[in-house]
């Protein structure tokens, strides 16, 4: 199971680009519904060693759906998924994360009675002693990686000893990039990590996202934000109602164009039975 | 710049450590005080006496020990159920299954702690076939935390896997446990217990093992991470999955500690009554409920502390113990503690509010 381009059946994702690394991240006909609603439709999608792609589409075209599913959060409804080489059926999302998959979810996904420190090792505590769950915490250990891993973020907090329900919207989504940017990964996902933030903050998180991209790391964006795409990642794939519809080269579009498939001006021949 | 030192500012934020927050409990403790300085005063009005210090001329100590000593004996075997309960309401749950639980598992763990003669004839209130009585004490003791392991199991699994309303699957439990307790031996009593059975009620022992308890899980939620993932499941629960915290398994870890809790104190409670019967803890799942919401623990989960539920226990033993002082009805306490604990939980809400009108 280690090469994993023998092992995949059906077609290949159009427009894959070679110039990365192996593929890392692979989904199949990824299909998700709740109940009448058809929320993710035949995905068929792909990212490599080295490489950031963006995903973009309106509201509620499924983007964070999609995030759902390959995080485990939810049950797909049905399709394959591929991870760093192995067929994967994630139990739950402590499983993603421990295959290396680090997420920054659309809703946070924080403790609101809890401070910083617990929140960004939620789950995945710094321990003294190992006793199963009733291992002991080391709290100084996690507040001095707190500190540490705030610091790339470049977040402004006055104390990390405050709850996160006393923090602003801005705050609280830095303290969950900096739960992603605190640990290693294979694969980082982030949705929509600069929706709240300040200019300086969005800075700082699109410079994390920048020493990522040297660093080899591979990285899922949902953006609103067209600069910030345009800036950052290699490749934009564009969702519309559930579907694909687009996978566009950064070199081979521009804002109109991808803002035209957004609105469903344009589709791709290749994925004309979206339309 | 007259700003004192930060030091945990992140960002170049100033944050003066000198105000810090002032912690919950230390409210529910001036509380305790303040209840206290009221049953003093009504005392001199009302009675011409003290609540709190002795007054006989032949006094060896300030204080009315026999009145301290009641108050704490009253509330701890309720106390060692509110312990448990704490832990449920933090995870953002209810139990009202554990005063059922109390019948159930002194019922059991008691004719499991028999003895064989009387005063020389032969146990009349025996119930287990004839060889099982005079065991050790360590036998009904086992016997009666499998029962509540067992109880809690059951709760937990319910409310885990079947996602059902701990409301409703503890309910359930509630009235199939007090069915339990009166088919075991059809309605009696059961009696007579070996020596070794009675010391664990004897005197001032269920004080010591609810301290013991207290201590003991108090330091669990704070510094292990079952009291970390307690503390975010209450919080939000969907972040805590999110988070890879194994929520369910989780929930049966707490309902199973829950339930063994109030098994221990059916044992205590037993004991020191010398016997069990099937309407033991009748209605102490409330009052472990009140104690755990008049010591702040709120009841939307996520907040809370084992320190909180003990200071509020005090405070339920010194109303208790107040009124009896001030020779009211048994009935105006119930009706009172009625009101305590709905007044609690609209000062929790309260609380709330203010939470989130200040972000
Ligand atoms: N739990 C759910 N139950 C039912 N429908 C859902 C659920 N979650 C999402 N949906 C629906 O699925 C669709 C896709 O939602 P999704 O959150 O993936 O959108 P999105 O692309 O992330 O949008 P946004 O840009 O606003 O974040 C929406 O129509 C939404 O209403
Ligand atoms: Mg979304």
């Amino acid at each position: 199971m280690s090469d994993i381009q023998t092992n995949i059946s059906g077609r290949d994702a159009p427009h894959a680009d070679t110039t990365f690394g192996e593929v890392i991240l692979r989904t199949e006909g990824l299909t998700k519904h709740y109940g009448g609603v058809h929320a993710l439709i035949d995905c068929n999608f792909e990212i490599r060693k080295g490489e950031h792609v963006a995903i973009m589409g309106d509201n509620g075209a499924g983007k964070s759906t999609f995030v759902r599913q390959i995080t485990a959060v939810e049950k797909r409804t049905s399709g394959k998924v591929w991870f760093n080489g192995q067929y994967v059926d994630f139990d739950g999302p402590l499983e993603a994360r421990e295959a290396g998959i680090e997420t920054v979810f659309q809703t946070l996904a924080l403790a609101d009675h809890l401070d910083v420190p617990d929140n960004l090792f939620l789950g995945r505590e710094k321990v003294l002693f190992n006793l199963g769950p009733f291992s002991i915490l080391d709290y100084k250990g996690m507040r001095e990686a707190t500190l540490a891993g705030l610091k790339k973020t470049g977040v402004k907090i006055p104390n990390i000893s405050n709850t996160i329900q006393n923090m602003s919207g801005g705050q609280r989504q830095c303290v969950a990039i900096a739960r992603t940017a605190t640990f290693h990964s294979k694969l980082t996902i982030m949705d929509e990590p600069t929706a709240a933030l300040g200019v300086q903050e969005t800075a700082q998180v699109e410079n994390i996202i920048r020493t990522l991209k040297e660093q080899g790391e591979p990285l899922i964006l949902i953006s609103h934000n067209m600069r910030q795409v345009m800036d950052l990642c290699d490749r934009i794939v564009v969702w519309r109602r559930g579907r694909i519809c687009a996978n566009l080269r950064k070199e081979e579009t521009d804002g109109q164009d991808v803002v035209a498939y957004i609105t469903g001006a344009k589709t791709q021949a290749e994925y004309a039975d979206a339309a | 710049m007259a700003q004192s030192q930060t030091t945990h500012g992140v960002g170049g934020l100033t944050f003066d450590a000198s105000k810090r927050h002032r912690p919950p409990e230390l409210n529910v403790f001036f509380a305790l005080i303040l209840l206290v300085a009221v049953f003093e005063a009504l005392g001199w009005l009302l009675m011409g006496d003290s609540f709190l210090f002795n007054t006989r001329p032949n006094a060896t100590s300030i204080f009315n020990t026999a009145r301290l000593t009641i108050i704490i004996l009253q509330v701890s075997i309720v106390g060692i159920i509110a312990l448990g309960v704490t832990q449920v309401i933090i995870l953002g749950g209810i139990d009202l299954s554990s005063g059922s639980i109390v019948g159930a598992t002194a019922m059991i763990a008691m004719s499991f702690a028999q003895v064989s003669l009387v005063n020389g004839q032969p146990n009349p209130k025996m119930m287990l076939p004839e060889g099982w009585q005079d065991l050790p004490m360590i036998v009904p003791v086992l016997v009666g935390i499998c029962c509540g392991v067992f109880a809690g199991l059951i709760n937990g699994f319910l409310i885990a896997y079947t996602r059902i309303p701990p409301f409703i699957a503890t309910l359930g439990m509630m009235v199939t446990a007090r069915g339990v307790a009166k088919w075991w031996s059809k309605g009696e009593p059961i009696s007579f217990p070996t020596e070794g059975y009675a010391a664990i009620g004897k005197g001032m022992t269920p004080v010591f093992i609810f301290i013991a308890l207290a201590i003991l899980f108090h330091l669990i939620l704070r510094y292990t991470v079952y009291g970390k993932h307690t503390y975010a499941i209450g919080s939000n629960e969907a972040a805590a999955r999110m988070s890879g915290i194994k929520v369910d398994r989780h929930k049966v870890m707490v309902y199973t500690i829950a339930a063994v809790l109030a098994s221990i104190a059916a044992i205590v409670l037993s004991s020191k009554n010398l016997t069990a019967q099937a309407g033991m803890g009748t209605m102490y799942e409330l009052d472990a409920i009140a104690m755990t919401v008049i010591g702040g623990v709120s009841l939307s989960g996520g907040r809370g502390s084992i320190l909180g539920t003990v200071l509020g226990a005090l405070i339920f033993g010194v109303i208790i113990s107040g009124f009896t002082f001030l020779k009211l009805d048994a009935y105006y306490q119930e009706m009172v503690k009625g009101a305590i604990i709905v007044g609690a939980v609209v000062l929790d809400q309260w609380r709330q509010r203010r939470a989130a009108s200040r972000t």
